[in-house]
């Protein structure tokens, strides 16, 4: 009976030890928060009208960007934990953490940073700004566009689930590899977690990617053509073609895994004729193009910022369009570097040591690109520019790393080695993160209507650069040295004062992020000053910047026309078009993909803990909801002509207002110390009054 | 939304010509995960685990069989396009039926044959072999059910509101998925059935 209510749900799983029991108090206390807060503002109905059912991109962009920047701060305090462990536990000392947590800890650590933090910042990303840069007011499908970020969150929610129902999370490294993910190795729930986290917002990548590809391509303003759309956009392009192709690769390789586990099956098993080595195959044959997806964004972010902050246009879009290309065709025929140890024999692991060897070159005709632009150029160094710069030298390092291990010798010494953790930890934080970080910075008065902060954003940005070079430079020589990746001990004493260096490094990078929320804070505070009233702060080149910041839900008034690269700069030269309003087409908000990603959820948690009855009932309710949908046919509404009118209208004065509010202030960026200051003021002031109570 | 098109194309128009465009996409990626199942088959298929082997587990005649079935209906579905296209609504309620009935029987025969095996003792779990040949056939009958109850909702979609252009957009992507399974099954009857008695 109970077995057939709850499957193998029990009160022993629940968090019993100080590691669940923490991550459960923090997520319970923060939803509690959460709730009361909104309760006590009344901000439920806003909440769920406004934001939780909007199909609007630029809003989910937002949702994303709020999400992913939680799982940046749960990663990070993995990671902490993880350093912490590696700076103790040398010799006699065991450190704080058993084996078993310490694997755990690892495993969570790769699944949220690749799948929660960098697959959701840059489908914020291009969430936000796409639809923008071509002209659109909206995706191709609003609704699977919905659809795809709830199931991201319905990932974000199972990767966190072992806190709160306990269980245990995955002990297998971030690719649960095989056989080591079979029950045999592997009885408990933790890899099942890993699947459905991985399944459940996989399916919402696959059907994300699928929708930017249509908007992409048939969305565009009049006039756009394929040689005229922005880099930032060809970046997103390209990324969202490999994630197609590579997606159900996924897709399918998790699922046979699952069948594994689930009904006994022999996939990848060592008895019944399985075999193991296909898993390695399979997974890599998605898992290296994946690295590639979350870079290419980063790559299009960077030569918009390059082209921008150097006053010209970028030195050869040709190049820079057909590196992104190459780099991405490349990168399907790579995968079995991941592997040359595993006896595939010469020819085979020259062959693809060659190839990996050959992707370096797209990837360095895209930096001299780069350089090439600011070559002459009028430079202004913004933060997103200290991003940039601190992206290609880091870069470089990654890349020259990446070729070393690309040769099948040397990789038989380096491979799993801290030299190789090193390597990628350069490529996804100085590549994919930072470029993340420049792009955030770039576009943020688009986002929320004012510019942030540029002082507190240098130190922030010197912390990370700092911070990385001594976390991660340390791992380079140990790994030289012969420390294995995944050690929670090591009896080599000589070692730990690298570990120790690393960990100091790990909390300047935290120390970096704190920087980040005060710079966000700051900003806020001083967003009168701040304000973008003509939305083209930073003399922009491409159409977002032709409409106003924060940019209307409609995107833009009027569509604009295109005619060449770089359209708003040559609107610009030219003088901006007089406007003639139209009725516009708006899709309606929709709750359906909150419940088909809420029932996607309960059924991935019946899986895990094999309640039958769930996983019916939310499978039959998910077509419901599916078919529901498609009768729906009043997905739409006209907003008319004057209304456009009189929007626009409106803002304009108001940005009038506050355009001459700024020019009487003298104003001058918030420091650190004054930020400091003002921030004590404010809660003496909350305490003294007693303000909380009306907060 | 913004319509690039618009010059040349409705609202409607541009929106049907994207779904579409994004349908393709969707049945490429269908496809891949496919592949990866046809692969994962071709690795395995010799990993009997001291079990039966194809040649002694299959019925070709009724492979065949199922083979014909399917083959009939995706035609069947032709013919229900070709009537949409010319607006005459009840031919394409009875082709579609005939469609649905064929796939219904082939569906049939497929769960008869899998009944048979594990009837047997010949299970999923029982070799490697036999996980891939019930995945890889298992996944095609999943699409082949999934498209059967999208026929239904079709149907009474079109009984109850008639052919509208975006009800046409709809019935084409139906019958595009119908052929490609049709296509998938093909491999499946090949590279599955017919090479286990070469
Ligand atoms: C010049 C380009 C690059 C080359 C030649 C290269 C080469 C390699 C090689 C040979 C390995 C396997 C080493 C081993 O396991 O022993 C590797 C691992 C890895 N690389 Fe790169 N790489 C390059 C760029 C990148 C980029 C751009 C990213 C990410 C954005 C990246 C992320 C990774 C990751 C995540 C791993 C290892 C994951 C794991 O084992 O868990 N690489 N790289
Ligand atoms: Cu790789």
């Amino acid at each position: 009976m109970k077995e057939l209510l709850i499957g193998k749900l029990n009160w022993q799983a629940l968090p019993h030890e100080w590691f669940t029991l923490g991550g459960a108090a923090a997520l319970l206390g923060l939803g509690l928060f959460l709730i009361i807060l909104i309760t006590r503002l009344k901000r439920w109905k806003w909440l769920w009208k406004e934001w939780l059912t909007t199909v609007d991109p630029k809003k989910i962009g937002i949702m994303y960007f709020i999400v992913a920047g939680f799982m940046l701060l749960r990663g990070g305090l993995d990671a902490i934990m993880i350093w912490l462990q590696q700076a103790l536990s040398s010799g006699a000392s065991h450190g704080y953490l058993s084996s078993d947590h310490f694997q755990q800890i690892f495993t969570a650590h790769g699944n949220i940073m690749v799948f929660f933090v960098a697959m959701g910042f840059v489908f914020g990303l291009i969430n936000f700004i796409v639809p923008l840069q071509i002209g659109a007011r909206d995706l191709a499908s609003p609704f699977l566009n919905t659809l795809g970020f709830w199931l991201y969150v319905g990932g974000v929610l199972m990767v966190n689930m072992f806190f709160l129902l306990g269980g245990k999370y995955a002990a297998t490294g971030w690719l649960a590899v095989a056989p080591l993910s079979s029950t045999q190795f592997s009885p408990g729930v933790g890899v099942d977690y890993m699947i459905w986290a991985l399944q459940i917002s996989g399916v919402g990548t696959t059907l994300g990617a699928i929708n930017f590809i249509m908007t992409i391509l048939k969305m565009r303003a009049p006039g756009m053509k394929l040689k005229h759309i922005p880099l930032f956009t060809w970046g997103s392009l390209c990324s969202m073609i490999m994630a197609v192709t590579v997606f159900p690769l996924l897709t399918a390789t998790l699922f046979l895994l699952f069948l594994d586990r689930y009904a006994g099956m022999h996939f990848f098993t060592t008895t019944g004729g399985g075999n193991a080595m296909m898993y390695t195959n399979l997974i890599w044959m998605w898992g290296h193009p994946e690295v590639y997806v979350l870079i290419l964004p980063s790559f299009g972010v960077f030569s918009e910022v390059v082209s921008v902050f150097s006053r010209k246009r970028i030195s050869s879009y040709t190049s820079a369009v057909l590196g992104m290309i190459g780099v991405s065709t490349l990168a399907l025929s790579v995968w079995l570097h991941h592997f040359f140890t595993m006896g595939a024999g010469a020819d085979v692991n020259a062959f693809f040591g060659l190839m990996t060897m050959i992707i370096a070159v797209p990837t360095t005709v895209l930096v001299l690109t780069w350089i090439a632009t600011l070559y002459k150029g009028r430079i202004r160094f913004t933060t997103p520019m200290l991003w940039f710069l601190g992206f290609v030298g880091t870069f470089a390092v990654g890349g020259m790393t990446g070729v070393i291990l690309a040769q099948p010798p040397a990789d038989f010494q380096l491979h799993n080695s801290l030299f190789l953790v090193a390597h990628f930890h350069t490529m996804v934080i100085g590549g994919v993160l930072w470029g993340i970080f420049a792009g955030l910075t770039y576009w943020f008065p688009k986002i929320a209507g004012f510019r942030l902060n540029e002082r507190i954003g240098r130190y922030a940005f010197w912390c990370w650069l700092i911070g990385f070079w001594m976390a991660f430079g340390p791992l380079y020589i140990l790994g030289l040295m012969g420390a294995t990746r995944r050690l929670d001990h090591y009896t080599n004493s000589s070692w730990q004062p690298f570990f120790i260096v690393a960990l100091l490094g790990g909390l300047v990078i935290m120390a970096g992020v704190v920087l980040q929320i005060v710079q966000i804070i700051a900003s806020f505070m001083q967003r009168r000053q701040l304000a973008d009233t003509t939305g083209d702060p930073w003399d922009g080149r491409t159409l977002e910047w032709s409409t106003p910041s924060p940019a209307p839900f409609y995107n833009f008034a009027t569509i604009p026309k295109v005619a060449t690269r770089d359209a708003f700069w040559e609107a610009k030269q030219l003088g901006l078009p007089e406007r003639k309003y139209e009725d516009i087409h708006m899709p309606r908000n929709t709750a359906s993909g909150i419940y088909i990603a809420a029932l996607a959820f309960l059924a991935g948690f019946g899986f895990v803990w094999h309640i039958t009855w769930l996983i019916v009932a939310a499978m039959l309710g998910i077509v419901v909801c599916v078919i529901a949908r498609t009768f729906n046919e009043d997905t739409e509404y006209v907003l008319p002509a004057q209304e456009v009118e009189k929007l626009e209208h409106e803002r304009a004065q108001k940005a009038l207002a506050r355009h001459q509010d700024i020019h009487t202030d003298t104003f001058e960026e918030m420091g650190l110390r004054e930020f400091v200051r003002v921030a004590i003021k404010w809660v003496l002031d909350v305490i003294r009054n007693k303000r909380w109570r009306t907060l | 939304m913004a319509d690039t098109m618009t010059t040349e194309m409705t609202h409607e128009e541009a929106a049907n010509n994207r779904a579409m465009f994004g349908f393709w996409v969707y049945l490429m990626t269908d496809l891949l995960m496919f592949g990866v199942l046809f692969a994962v088959f071709a690795v395995l298929h010799n990993n009997t685990a001291g079990g039966s082997s194809g040649r002694e587990l299959f019925k070709l005649k009724l492979a065949l069989i199922e083979t014909f079935l399917l083959l009939t209906s995706s035609f069947a579905c032709g013919l229900a396009m070709i009537a949409a296209r010319q607006g005459n609504k009840n031919q394409v309620l009875a082709w579609f039926t005939v469609t649905f009935v064929l796939g219904v029987a082939f569906l049939s025969l497929e769960l008869t044959e899998f009944g048979q095996l594990i009837h047997d003792g010949n299970t999923p779990s029982s070799s490697a072999f036999l996980s891939s040949f019930f995945t890889l056939v298992g996944a095609h009958g999943l699409h082949i059910t999934l498209g059967l109850l999208w026929m239904v909702i079709v149907m009474a979609y079109v009984l109850a509101r008639g052919l509208s252009s975006s009800m046409v957009r709809k019935l084409t992507m139906l019958s595009l998925y119908w052929h490609f399974l049709d296509i998938v099954w093909i491999f499946i009857f090949t590279i599955v059935y017919l090479r286990a008695f070469i």
